[in-house]
C-alpha cells in the first residue's frame, strides 16, 4: 500500500511538469499579451516592462526559469496585473476563502445527497422517492448563477437573515449562501448516483442473503448495503471535491467572496500568465491528490482491491 | 402436524406489462426431518415459492395464501417476527455462491452476526461457533481462514460457507435453492453429500429446489414437480421416477441424457415455457402436451390423490400416462 502511494506520488511529478509545459505553450501561442492595450505603449517603455518580467528572454529560457522557480522555491513569480503582488500572494489571499466554502459545500453535498439518495432508494416508487427525484432534477437544472440571486432575494432582501455578500473573515453568516449555491448541483448528482447505486445493491444476491439471515432492515442497509452503494459516489467525489474547493467564479462574483475562482477568470481575461499558471498547477495538484485519495478509499472499502 | 404446511400459495409480480402470476395455488407439506425436492424448469415458480415463504420476494411481488411453519402463518407475521424465524428456524442457501456472500465483509463477520443477533452471543463466542460449523462442513483450516473475505475462497468452498452460515442456529428447515447449479460436477456431488450428512446429523428437514433431476434421485424422500407456477405431480421420489404420472414429468425424465440409449440427439420437450403473464385457462402444459385433450385448454385439472400417497394434476387418466 505504502509502496503504491509512493509510486503514485512519483508519477504525479512528471504529470504536473507536463501540465506546466502544456499550459505555458498554450499561453505563449495565444495572441496578445498582458501589457497590450488599445493605445500601444512606447517601444522603450514596453521593452523595460518586458525586461522586468523576463519576457525579453527566449521562450525556452523563460520556461526553464519558471519551472526552476516553482520546483526550488515554490515561487510562481510576480503577478503581471497586480503590481507588487506575487502569485503566491494572490493564492494565499483567495484560496483560504474558496477552501472554506468549498469544504463546507463538499460536506453538505455528501451528507444531504447520500441521505436523500438512500431514502429515495429504500422507498422506491413512493411519494418520498418521487419528491427526492423531483428535487434532484430541479437542483441540477437550476444553474448557480440563477440560484445565487434567488438566494439573495429570499434570505437578504425578504427575510433579512443573511448578508447579501462579502466574506468578513469567513463568519458563518457569510458562508451559508455561497455553500448553498455551490453545493446544490453537486448534492443533486450525489443523490442521483446514490439512489441508483443503492437500488442496484439492494437487488443483489448478498442483500437477499442478509435478509434471509433475519437481520433487521437497518442493519442490512448500514452494514451490508452502504459500502458498495458508496463506491460510485466516491469515484464521483474525487473530481467533484476539487471542483468545489477551487471554487466557482459565479459564487465569487455573486457574493463578492474574493475567492480564487474570480482571480482565475480575471487572470485569463487580463493575460496574467503567472496567475493562470499558478492556479492551474494548484488545481492540477489537488486533482492528483484527490484521485489518489479516491483510490486509497476504494482499496479500504473493497477487499478485492489490493495495491 | 407437519413442520411446514403451505396452502393455496399465490405469488404475483406487478410489472409494466401487467401482472405476472409466478405461483398459482400451490399447496404441500414437509414433515420434520423430511427432504422434499421441488423440480421444474426455469420460471416454473419453484424458487419464488421459497422466497414467498420467507418474505424475500422482490419489491413488486405479493404473496397470498397461508404458509404455516410449526403452526404459525409466516405470511401474516410482522417483519420483526419474521426476522426471528429467518435463519433461526428456517435457513436458506442460494444458487450462486459467488454473489450470495457479501464481498465487502469478512466471513467471520458475516457468520458471527447471525449468532450475535439470534442467540445473543458475544462476537468472540460467535466466531468460535462459526469456526466449529465451518469445520463441520469441512472447510480446511477454518480457524485461520474464517477472517478471510469471500473472494479468497473457491465456489465450492463458498457454498460450504453459505451452508455453514445457514446452519448456525440449527434451523429445523433448510431451503436449498439450486445449491449446486453454479458449481462444477465433482463439487456438486460433494455439496449434495454434505447436505445428506447434515440431514442425518442435525435432523434438519430440507427443501431442495432444482432443475437437475440427476441430483434429486438419491437426495430426497419426496419429489414435487412444478410447471407454470403449479404443481403437476407429487409423490415419493422412487415412484415419481419409476412411474411418472404426468406427461410433463415424462418429458422431463426423457430429457435427461442417458448413456445406455444409443441416441445422437438430445431429447427435448417441444414448444416454449409458458408466458407467465398470460397463462391458459386450463392446464399450463396444454400447448406442449403430447396427449392434450379438448378439456385441457379450458378447465384446470385439480390436484388429485391417487396410488401410494401421490398426487397429480392431469385430465388424462393415470393408466394412459404411466
Amino acid at each position: 500500500m505504502y509502496v503504491y502511494i509512493i509510486k503514485r506520488l512519483a508519477v504525479a511529478i512528471p504529470t504536473i511538469l507536463i501540465l506546466v509545459v502544456f499550459s505555458f505553450v498554450l499561453m505563449y501561442w495565444a495572441p496578445g499579451g498582458p501589457f497590450n492595450s488599445e493605445r500601444p505603449l512606447p517601444a522603450q517603455v514596453m521593452a523595460n516592462i518586458e525586461a522586468k518580467y523576463g519576457l525579453d528572454q527566449p521562450v525556452w529560457k523563460q520556461m526553464i526559469d519558471y519551472v526552476w522557480g516553482v520546483v526550488t522555491r515554490f515561487d510562481f513569480g510576480p503577478s503581471f496585473q497586480y503590481t507588487d503582488r506575487t502569485v503566491n500572494d494572490v493564492i494565499a489571499q483567495g484560496f483560504p476563502v474558496t477552501l472554506t466554502y468549498g469544504f463546507w459545500s463538499a460536506i453538505a453535498a455528501v451528507l444531504v445527497g447520500v441521505t436523500l439518495g438512500i431514502a429515495a432508494a429504500l422507498k422506491h416508487n413512493s411519494w418520498l422517492d418521487y419528491i427526492a427525484v423531483g428535487i434532484t432534477i430541479g437542483a441540477q437544472a437550476l444553474p448557480n448563477f440563477v440560484m445565487a440571486p434567488i438566494l439573495v432575494l429570499i434570505f437578504t432582501l425578504w427575510l433579512g437573515w443573511l448578508p447579501g455578500g462579502g466574506w468578513n473573515g469567513g463568519q458563518w453568516q457569510y458562508v451559508i449562501m455561497p455553500v448553498i449555491a455551490l453545493s446544490t448541483s453537486y448534492m443533486a448528482s450525489i443523490a442521483r448516483i446514490t439512489r441508483s447505486s443503492m437500488l442496484e445493491v439492494m437487488n443483489s444476491n448478498f442483500i437477499r442473503t442478509a435478509r434471509a439471515k433475519g437481520l433487521p432492515m437497518r442493519r442490512v442497509v448500514l452494514r451490508h448495503a452502504l459500502k458498495p452503494t458508496l463506491l460510485p459516489v466516491i469515484s464521483y467525489l474525487g473530481p467533484a471535491v476539487v471542483g468545489m474547493i477551487t471554487g466557482s467564479v459565479v459564487v465569487d462574483i455573486a457574493f463578492s467572496t474574493g475567492g480564487i475562482g474570480q482571480f482565475f477568470v480575471n487572470s485569463a481575461f487580463n493575460r496574467d500568465y503567472s496567475v493562470i499558471m499558478g492556479i492551474t498547477i494548484l488545481v492540477g495538484m489537488l486533482t492528483i491528490t484527490f484521485n489518489l485519495l479516491v483510490d486509497i478509499l476504494y482499496a479500504w472499502i473493497d477487499p478485492k482491491i489490493r495495491y | 402436524m407437519p413442520l411446514l404446511d403451505i396452502e393455496n400459495l399465490n405469488v404475483t409480480f406487478k410489472t409494466g406489462d401487467g401482472d405476472v402470476n409466478a405461483v398459482n395455488g400451490v399447496s404441500f407439506t414437509v414433515d420434520k426431518g423430511e427432504s422434499l425436492a421441488i423440480v421444474g424448469e426455469s420460471g416454473s415458480g419453484k424458487s419464488q415459492t421459497a422466497f414467498a415463504m420467507m418474505g424475500l420476494l422482490a419489491r413488486n411481488g405479493r404473496a397470498t395464501g397461508t404458509v404455516r411453519f410449526d403452526g404459525t402463518d409466516l405470511l401474516s407475521l410482522s417483519p420483526r417476527a419474521l426476522n426471528k424465524v429467518r435463519s433461526r428456524e428456517v435457513g436458506m442457501i442460494f444458487q450462486d455462491p459467488m454473489t450470495s456472500l457479501n464481498p465487502y465483509l469478512k466471513v467471520s463477520d458475516q457468520m458471527a452476526e447471525v449468532l450475535q443477533l439470534h442467540e445473543g452471543l458475544s462476537k468472540k463466542a460467535a466466531i468460535n461457533e462459526a469456526v466449529k460449523m465451518l469445520d463441520a462442513v469441512r472447510i480446511p483450516d477454518a480457524r485461520a481462514r474464517v477472517t478471510m473475505y469471500p473472494h479468497e475462497f473457491s465456489g465450492g468452498m463458498r457454498q460450504r460457507i453459505m451452508i455453514a452460515m445457514a446452519l448456525l442456529c440449527r434451523p429445523r428447515l433448510l431451503i436449498a435453492d439450486e445449491p449446486t447449479t453454479a458449481l462444477d460436477v465433482t463439487v456438486q456431488a460433494q455439496i449434495m453429500a454434505l447436505l445428506a450428512e447434515i440431514r442425518r446429523e442435525f435432523g434438519t428437514a430440507i427443501i431442495l429446489i432444482t432443475h437437475d433431476l440427476g441430483i434429486v434421485a438419491d437426495a430426497c424422500d419426496r419429489t414435487l414437480v412444478m410447471y407454470g407456477g403449479q404443481i403437476m405431480e407429487e409423490g415419493a421420489t422412487t415412484d415419481v421416477f419409476a412411474s411418472p404420472s404426468h406427461p410433463y414429468t415424462h418429458g422431463l425424465l426423457a430429457a435427461v441424457p442417458r448413456l445406455d440409449r444409443d441416441d445422437d440427439t438430445l431429447q427435448t420437450i417441444a414448444g416454449e415455457p409458458p408466458d407467465m403473464s398470460h397463462l391458459p385457462e386450463g392446464c399450463p402444459f396444454t400447448p406442449r402436451c403430447p396427449i392434450a385433450r379438448p378439456e385441457c385448454m379450458g378447465t384446470k385439472p385439480g390436484l388429485v390423490g391417487f396410488g401410494d400417497d401421490r398426487r397429480r394434476s392431469c385430465h388424462a387418466p393415470v393408466e394412459e400416462v404411466v
